[in-house]
């Protein structure tokens, strides 16, 4: 670390470090200097000007966004000719605004409003007729209304930097010139929105939430998205136990600001007409509304029936559902119902590495390593479909640190534009090219390995072995893809392994012999739909669901309750790099319980004594009993996310390859939440976009 | 090869460099067999036994300034390139001529264009380049044409080309075309345009010299710049010097333009009196009318009032009368001249160029050609006077790059010199006069 150096900002000596820009130096000490076009991690512009600090012993006033902080500098960033400035510059940008902010949906969070209120002229002097642009749609998702666009370029950059698709444009000259899609009149970019949450006025708006709302009439729940296995942290905004928005504009968790489109516009599964809102139960070979205590009450005598003749049970667990509800079903399945059969769509290989990294501590990668390492290998995913945040933090860390990113994957992938090296395999031969691409990798101080479900089973224990053999620094991130797939396999939704990785003497069935079992009494799906894929052997099986919608598994059962979605309930979750966080509750949909409510009541039913069945009292428990989760609380509590470590002493357990297998899942796909989404279904994947080699 | 006669007869007061080859009324240009008898490159030649060290130094000690506007010591500007550099050098000739009222690049092109190509391959040796552009603006159809012609022949001659006169040491040189922007004239404008970008400027630093074409370290200058190299390496820096005033090299090209007798391009050198050059070269102002004002060095440049225009036409006189040299275009405009009407024009050229990358030059330029049209029009109050001047003031050095700073010097030296002359149009040219009796409708 170089010495920092000395200068005055408002008569207040500071330090920094060199190269600091001033804008950066007076931010780390509490000093606003306001600007527009200035964002943070993205290419620097100077074209707003409202930057303008006064610098001794410089003719000019300087921008303070591009001005690097220098040794003795004297910086006076509220002398009269700034606020002077300011003042002017606003009002040249009010010259041609519409300001029609009592219809605007940035009304309330508007950096222009609050620059005004603060800097600006009350009277304008501008009388002349103002330049209009109508209003433009460029997606279902995005809107661009080019009259009150201030021309900030960061829609701009963080399409082309941040998400690698270049999809915006700068068109026109002069007081015409406007923000324009690349290809003509539409978007063909990932439809994430990211452009719509760093406008800083309401010049791109939301296909979801334009014309909904004022920021202050909602209630912001800070929560974790509930699609795909990043565990990106995202806020949404309720009003009325109505999800309007989604969006992380506090740069809390993992994922900072990033959001892919199932984050930001895939929330609207919660108020999809076709949710459940009341238990069905069959009567005369149809699936009927019942009541709570009907529906309970026939689940619990079935229930009590098949245990009393030790009857076999079938238990599908969920990837969606809380570490809490995962954590009580399982207890509720062993020690209640006494059963082992009990498994989850399994979607990575996780188990296979804890055992081959057998007494080694800290080789698991988390989300911010992917922004800090030297290099990193990824095997067979596409990340930019699958993992966008884990994309991101790559595309990022080659951008700012100029990391070395190689890539061993089945097909063209996005990460190619920036990829120091890009191999193709045929699908599952990924390992056989590494030796190819071992010399490179060794001249990188340390790695980060990230590989899917194209490497499972023994070919894990090859992957290990060949990174050994580079002798250098590896971590591992085995991918998983549902956003509580790893909390699955933690909490022990496996017949083999109980919470924490232990193994247990005498496994259960798992998933796929549970539903080829002809002589299954009970089949209880948790938040799952196996029957979309598979058929069930056993005809004669009491089949019980709990779900948000009347999925293919649904359509089968003797009992549905309706269940609460990730959004409308309180818990933690474990993304793919083993992050604790939590989940805060935002809407409420009529009718439906939590998973965990769910079991309690089932436990009650059955007189099984689970203990306590909320979840901070669950979370407690599994802080104390199941290996690695032993996190610090306060991290969790505030909505941080805190890396969990797992058992590090071998899991002796051999691991069938067939019983992983991937979501499938797209950028624009969520399984079943996905087809409920109707934003998700109205935007286009971009042809040739996404897939370009 | 058509191209319009744009050649004047040679006036005495004329000292021809540059131009030396230009004879009245021909319309072709020299090309390369008459440009290798009249010591075609023969400078070059010199050159190619000269250290690139001793090139540079020629160049710094003929106080050659460059041409294009600023004024920036060429010498100096070379210097700043790291001949040590792993990355490829470039040279680029800035030939969007777009200021309003020049057209001296284009008579260098048009009538001597084996001059310039020279000029570039000098340079390139000074800074060890391969590889240069001239970046001709869109318009210029015939002098792109021409520059091409004369590029094939250096290259079918062995002037251009993988080993140039034998030497082994390669140069390569072609045409880029402008797509019509004013702002592309802007140096690093310019190189985006060249690397195929939207024609904005760039953040500085780092200057082109340090990362410019394609991140490369690279040389931009004015085809006059250019051109002016091969005679200072023939006949040495000093001997240019000594053609100007101290500190002020060489001669340079003015075009005379406007309410003249005899308007053209003239070369004439540094620091000789403007009223000499507005007189005695463009014969005076045309009609026997009296002289009113002067632009004296591009639209950009504030005007001169008549009775400022009795000083030296030099770079550091001009900066001391509050004005520039600019790139030498001088518009003399008579006395029945309507200064709202002059002042209208400018801005809405500024207002169509302003490329619209930064708020004040965007906003401003739109702000200004709105009210100075309107006050063309006969509608306005005096306070508009005052407005123009304070949003003058507002987008003087606060923009991103001197286009802002270009639309708000004539704007406020036209508000502030000829206050007298816009209060009476507004005065004179009030259209609705209310009824006895009643209000106006709208007060301005």
């Amino acid at each position: 670390m170089p010495d920092p150096i000395t200068l005055t900002i408002n008569g207040t000596q500071v330090s920094c470090a060199p190269g600091t820009l001033v804008i950066e130096a007076a931010k780390q000490n509490g000093i606003e200097i306001p600007a527009f076009c200035y964002y943070e991690g993205f290419s620097l512009q100077a074209a707003c000007r409202m930057c303008l600090v006064e610098v001794e012993k410089m003719p000019k006033l300087q921008p303070g966004c591009t001005l690097p902080a220098a040794e003795g500098m004297v910086v006076h960033t509220e002398s009269p000719k700034v606020v002077e400035a300011r003042k002017s510059t606003l009002e040249f940008l009010l010259t041609n605004h519409p300001l029609d902010c009592p219809v605007c949906d940035k009304g309330g969070e508007c950096e222009l409003q609050d620059m005004v209120f603060r800097y600006g002229a009350g009277e304008s002097r501008f009388t002349e007729i103002k330049h209009h642009v109508d209003e433009k749609q460029w997606s279902p998702a995005v809107y661009y209304d080019g009259s009150r666009c201030i021309l900030c370029y960061r829609c701009v950059r963080v399409c082309d930097e941040g998400i690698g698709v270049t999809a915006l444009g700068l068109s026109f000259r002069g007081v015409s010139a406007q923000i324009v899609p690349n290809r003509g009149d539409h978007l063909e970019c990932d439809e994430c929105g990211w452009c719509i949450d760093v406008c800083p006025v309401g010049a791109l708006t939301s296909g979801t939430y334009r014309y909904q709302s004022r920021p202050w009439e909602m209630n912001h729940v800070g929560t974790v998205c509930t699609h795909c296995s990043d565990g990106c942290k995202t806020t949404l905004s309720v009003r009325n136990g109505q999800v309007l928005r989604a969006n992380n504009r506090d740069r809390s968790g993992v994922n900072g600001e990033f959001l892919c489109v199932k984050g930001r516009f895939g929330f609207d599964f919660v108020h999809h007409k076709e949710r459940l809102q009341s238990p069905l139960l069959r009567k005369n070979g149809q699936l009927q509304p019942v009541s709570w205590s009907e529906a309970l009450s026939a689940v619990a005598a079935k229930f009590s029936e098949v245990k009393a003749r030790n009857g076999q049970f079938g238990v599908i667990g969920s990837t969606r559902t809380t570490n809490e509800e995962n954590y009580l079903l399982q207890k509720f399945v062993r020690e209640g119902l006494g059963s082992k059969n009990i498994d989850h769509h399994r979607t990575g290989d996780v188990v296979t590495l804890l055992d081959a990294l057998k007494g080694r501590t800290g080789a698991l990668a988390t989300v911010n390593d992917l922004y800090t390492a030297k290099a990193a290998l990824v095997l067979g995913a596409d990340l930019s479909q699958q993992h966008p945040l884990l994309a991101y933090q790559l595309r990022a860390n080659s951008r700012h640190h100029r990391s070395a990113t190689y890539l061993v994957t089945p097909g063209p992938v996005r990460e190619e534009q920036f990829a120091t090296k890009a191999l193709r395999s045929n699908p599952g031969e990924e390992l056989n090219l590494l030796p190819q691409l071992s010399d490179d990798l060794k001249q990188h101080a340390s790695l980060t390995v990230l590989y899917n479900a194209a490497i499972k089973g023994d070919a894990v224990r090859q992957l290990v072995a060949f990174c050994d053999s580079l002798g250098i620094e590896v971590k591992y991130l085995p991918l998983v893809d549902y956003s509580n797939s790893r909390g699955a396999l933690d909490m022990g939704l496996l017949p083999d392994l109980a919470p924490g990785y232990q193994p247990l003497r005498n496994p259960g069935l798992n998933a796929a012999q549970i539903l080829s079992s002809p002589d299954l009494d009970v089949l209880w799906v948790v938040g799952a739909n196996p029957l979309k894929s598979a058929s069930l052997a056993g005809e004669k099986a009491f089949v019980v669901v709990q779900d948000l919608f009347l999925t293919e598994t649904a359509q089968r059962a003797d009992v549905v309750f309706p269940a609460a979605s990730a959004y409308e309930k309180s818990g933690t979750v474990t993304n793919t790099t083993g992050e604790v966080q939590r989940l805060k509750h935002g809407p409420k949909v009529m009718g439906t319980k939590s998973d965990l409510d769910i079991i309690a009541l089932l436990a009650r039913q059955l007189n099984i004594d689970l203990g306590p069945t909320t979840p901070d009292r669950i979370f407690e428990q599994i802080r104390k009993t199941v290996h690695g989760y032993n996190v610090a609380l306060p991290v969790v509590a505030t909505g941080g996310a805190a890396p969990t470590t797992p058992v590090n002493g071998g899991v002796p357990v051999a691991v069938n390859p067939s019983l992983i297998s991937p979501s499938g899942d797209t950028l624009f796909t969520s399984g079943t939440l996905g087809r409920y989404s109707k934003m998700l279904a109205k935007v286009m994947e971009a042809p040739g976009q996404l897939f370009k080699a | 090869m058509n191209q319009p006669t744009l050649l004047r007869p040679p006036h005495p007061l004329e000292v021809r460099v540059l131009t030396r080859r230009f004879e009245y009324p021909r319309t072709e240009p020299v090309w390369l067999d008459e440009y290798l008898r009249t010591e075609g490159y023969q400078a070059l030649r010199k050159a190619l036994d000269l250290t690139p060290e001793a090139l540079v130094d020629e160049v710094k000690k003929s106080c050659l300034r460059g041409r294009g506007g600023a004024g920036f010591p060429t010498g100096m500007k070379w210097s700043f390139v790291d001949r040590k550099s792993p990355k490829p050098k470039y040279i680029v000739v800035n030939a969007d001529e777009g200021e309003p009222g020049t057209c001296k690049d284009r008579i260098l092109m048009g009538f001597d264009p084996h001059r310039l190509i020279e000029g570039c391959l000098i340079a390139g040796r000074a800074i060890g380049s391969n590889r240069g552009w001239i970046y001709i603006r869109g318009e210029y159809r015939v002098y792109i044409d021409i520059m091409d012609r004369a590029i094939e022949e250096a290259y079918a001659n062995g002037y251009l080309g993988d080993n140039v006169l034998g030497t082994g040491w390669s140069f390569h040189l072609s045409t880029h075309t402008g797509a019509g922007s004013y702002e592309c004239g802007e140096e690093t404008a310019l190189l985006e345009s060249l690397e195929g970008k939207r024609g904005n400027p760039r953040l500085k630093p780092p200057f082109p010299a340090v990362s410019g074409a394609f991140q490369c370290p690279t040389v931009v200058n004015n085809v006059e710049t250019y051109s002016a190299v091969p005679d200072i390496i023939l006949k040495g820096g000093e001997w240019y010097a000594g053609l100007g005033t101290p500190r002020n090299g060489g001669t340079r090209l003015v075009g005379l333009s406007g309410h003249l007798n005899t308007p053209g391009v003239y070369e004439v050198p540094l620091g000789m009196n403007l009223l000499t050059i507005v007189n005695e070269l463009g014969g005076g102002v045309w009609k026997g009318r009296k002289l009113k004002a002067i632009i004296p060095g591009g639209s950009s440049s504030p005007v001169l009032k008549a009775d400022e225009c009795d000083i030296p036409a030099d770079y550091d006189s001009f900066a001391k009368a509050g004005t520039m040299l600019g790139s030498g275009a001088t518009v003399v405009l008579d006395d029945q001249t309507d200064m709202v009407r002059v002042l209208a024009r400018l801005m809405s050229f500024y207002a169509h160029e302003s490329c619209g990358w930064c708020i004040p030059c965007r906003e401003g330029t739109a702000w200004l050609k709105k009210i100075t049209q309107r006050l063309d029009s006969g509608v306005g109050a005096s306070k508009d006077i005052d407005l123009i001047d304070q949003i003058s003031n507002s987008m003087m050095g606060r923009t991103f790059c001197p286009l802002g700073d270009a639309a708000a010097m004539p704007a406020m030296a036209i508000a502030r010199k000829f206050r007298d002359e816009i209060e009476a149009k507004i005065q004179s040219t009030q259209a609705f006069v209310p009824a006895p009796g009643t209000r106006p409708l709208v007060v301005l």
